[in-house]
């Protein structure tokens, strides 16, 4: 309470955290790019930076999704699958019906993922499994899903209808339309975690789960409802991604997960729930994005991808909690000292 | 050595309760799985019920057993670690890059060990230093030791291994149709059993899974606790890494990708509360043969390996949500009774 009666006399301090926060990663941003353009001029090109772009647009989708379960102190491990099995399963649908529009292979993604979603929703809501183990179980359920639809095969690049692999490739006002999907989604997402009902909610949920309840917010119905949004988006993700490289293997997104709680808890959503921001994650997946864009051209060895992406994520954590203990700290001694007052 | 009643099943069934405790009835059922499943896979196979065929349908999950152990006890605190499988690979390739260097392949063996309980010691410190909850320290450290694994050897494969190392994956105990790794886990069950079920420690274990913050204003050294539970994961990890190089007689970077999910699904068929404070060795050995001869049968039955984590995904999530069923249901009981 200490902190809305000082936000008057006093530049608020936890406010002042959450914008060191963002800055952060931008400072972290622009000290890769400054140290990997000295050593390959091509970094800085604006063909580069497409690429990049390009390569974090569905990563900074599903990590989106990621960010409003993890918002309600929760976690989402089911998302590599679910873009696995919504990508196979549109892709085998494509493959079969050429002729369907790519937009209804695009809504038959969502919907897919919707329902594994809603799969997960119902086992946390009404089944009371903690988020980690039933998605930890769905992750694997979903995957192996994949093989039982595919039958062990792939789908190929030459049997995708060029409509269906222009979908992501085209592009509006010189602006490729992977791009347009992923700021669609950043604004819509920013939209509705800031000024609706619902999205405050969620905020209010991760907070502080008891005093949510008592203030009369169904818990259960919006828990239930980020888990379904969370698997919409992966399920999108899953068409784009098929549309992307034009080709369904069995192991499609296995593993991605991980870089979507990473794209996440870097761009300072706390793992903990009720604290993180778009513009944040946002940033989180474009420094994943070069890092991993910087190793390759620093010719470090692809295999060192995973250790840096752990090693992210862990000082990530790190760091974020020694600031937000100190903070408390600070913040628990001016309360005291502001009480006779 | 005292027996007080508290959270244990073990000690709790043995006291003239009127209300059989959950935990007994949950590893009966347990049992009567098990003899069900036996009986299916006799029908399955005729040649299932032989002795030696028995004995080596241990041996595919006996590595995945060991990792269990101290699991449970992870569980029953009130933590979790994901990083498992991949401390099992970092260890193993360790191993093997070490070996293939040069090194005396058991001096190459101690390394991989002393590699496993190095991780379990980070793991523990970021967990107790630092503050941050298991589940995250371990998802981050989880990528991190399988991607050094990864980064050590890329797509290589090791090999080479000699016979007296290979034979504590491949090998029998002289004169017997037992094969060593199910010795080495049931040599290593009975010390965890005791940790657990009949020392201070073990006591102070459960108490620390039923409440940390009343532990620590009782003075529980809980931080010290914790890092000797994730530094005996990180070691038990690590031995499982050994026992899967010598089966193999090879290893990858890829090593036991996975096990993570079988292992805590064992653990939580087992009747360990993944919120903490309760659970029973005894019924995490059992859930680790029903798991085994599950996957045996579906083998037989030439279910493909991927199509077979669908079965083990949803053990994992009905192991969780019946026993919170029953207990719902006893709980009720105990009100109406009292």
């Amino acid at each position: 309470m200490a902190s809305v009666t000082e936000r008057a006399s006093r530049p608020n301090l936890l406010l002042l955290a959450a914008r060191f926060r963002e800055t952060g990663i931008v400072v972290v941003i622009l000290l890769i790019v400054a140290a990997v353009s000295l050593r390959t001029p091509y970094f800085l090109t604006p063909d580069n930076f497409r690429d990049i772009l390009l390569n974090i647009a569905i990563l900074s989708i599903v990590a989106l999704g990621q960010t409003m379960v993890i918002l309600t102190r929760s976690i989402d491990l089911s998302v590599g699958s679910i873009i696995g099995l919504s990508a196979m399963v549109v892709g085998l649908a494509v493959r079969d019906n050429p002729d369907l529009p790519p937009v209804l292979a695009l809504l038959m993604g969502i919907g897919l993922g919707m329902a594994l979603g809603g799969i997960n929703g119902l086992l946390v809501t009404l089944g009371r499994v903690p988020p980690i183990i039933a998605t930890l179980g769905t992750l694997s359920v979903y995957r192996g899903l994949v093989l039982v639809v595919s039958k062990g095969q792939w789908v190929d690049a030459y049997r995708l209808p060029a409509g269906f692999v222009q979908m992501s490739k085209s592009e509006a006002l010189g602006v490729p339309n992977l791009l347009l999907f992923a700021a669609a989604v950043a604004i819509g997402v920013a939209y509705f975690l800031g000024h609706t009902r619902l999205g405050r909610e969620i905020y209010a949920i991760g907070s502080n789960p008891t005093a949510a309840q008592l203030a009369g917010i169904p818990v259960s119905q919006v828990l239930f409802l980020v888990f379904v949004l969370s698997g919409a988006l992966a399920g999108g993700a899953g068409v784009l991604w098929a549309s992307r490289f034009a080709a369904v293997a069995n192991d499609t997104a296995s593993g991605f997960e991980l870089q979507t709680v990473a794209a996440a808890v870097v761009g300072g959503v706390n793992i903990f729930g009720g604290s993180g921001t778009v513009p944040g994650v946002l940033l989180g997946s474009l420094l994943l994005g070069i890092i991993a864009n910087a190793l390759t051209l620093v010719h470090i060895s692809p295999f060192w991808q995973l250790a840096v992406q752990g090693l992210v994520i862990l000082l990530a954590v790190v760091v974020d909690a020694l600031i937000s203990r100190r903070l408390q700290r600070a913040l628990a001694l001016r309360a005291r000292r502001m009480a006779p007052a | 050595m005292t027996m007080t009643p508290t959270a244990s099943g073990r000690t709790a069934a043995r006291e003239p309760s009127i209300l059989p405790t959950l935990l007994l009835r949950w590893e009966t059922l347990l049992i009567v799985l098990l003899l069900l499943g036996a009986v299916g896979n006799a029908y399955l196979s005729e040649n299932f019920l032989d002795v030696t065929n028995l004995f080596n349908m241990t041996v595919d999950f006996m590595e995945k057993s060991i990792i269990a152990l101290p699991m449970a006890l992870i569980i029953v605190s009130g933590n979790i670690d994901l990083s498992v499988a991949s401390t099992l690979a970092l260890s193993a390739i360790v191993m093997g890059v070490l070996f293939q260097a040069g090194w005396n392949v058991w001096l190459a063996s101690l390394a991989g060990l002393a590699v496993g309980a190095l991780a379990g010691l980070a793991n523990g410190l970021l967990v107790t230093r630092v503050r941050l909850p298991s589940l995250v320290v371990t998802l981050g450290t989880y990528a991190l030791y399988r991607g050094l694994a990864s980064a050590i050897v890329g797509d290589e494969a090791l090999s080479g291994f000699p016979d007296d190392f290979t034979t504590i994956g491949q090998g029998y105990l002289p004169g017997t149709p037992v094969p060593v790794p199910l010795a080495i886990f049931l040599v290593l069950v009975v010390p965890f059993a005791l940790l657990l079920h009949r020392t201070s420690f073990g006591r102070l274990v459960y108490a620390i899974g039923s409440n940390e913050e009343a532990c620590r204003f009782a003075g529980v050294a809980v931080d010290r606790i914790k890092v000797i539970l994730f530094v005996l994961a990180g070691l038990m990890s690590a031995l499982a890494g050994l026992m899967l190089n010598a089966r193999f007689g090879a290893t990858r970077a890829d090593v036991g990708a996975g096990f993570e999910l079988d292992v805590i699904t064992a653990v939580v068929l087992g009747g360990v509360d993944i919120f903490g404070g309760q659970g029973t060795i005894l019924g995490v050995v059992l859930a680790l043969f029903l798991i085994g001869e599950l996957r045996f049968g579906m083998s037989l039955n030439n279910v493909p390996a991927q199509v077979q984590t669908i079965a083990i995904g949803l053990l994992l999530i009905l192991a969780i949500i019946l026993p919170r069923l029953l207990r719902a249901r006893s709980g009720g009981r105990r009100v109406a009774s009292a």
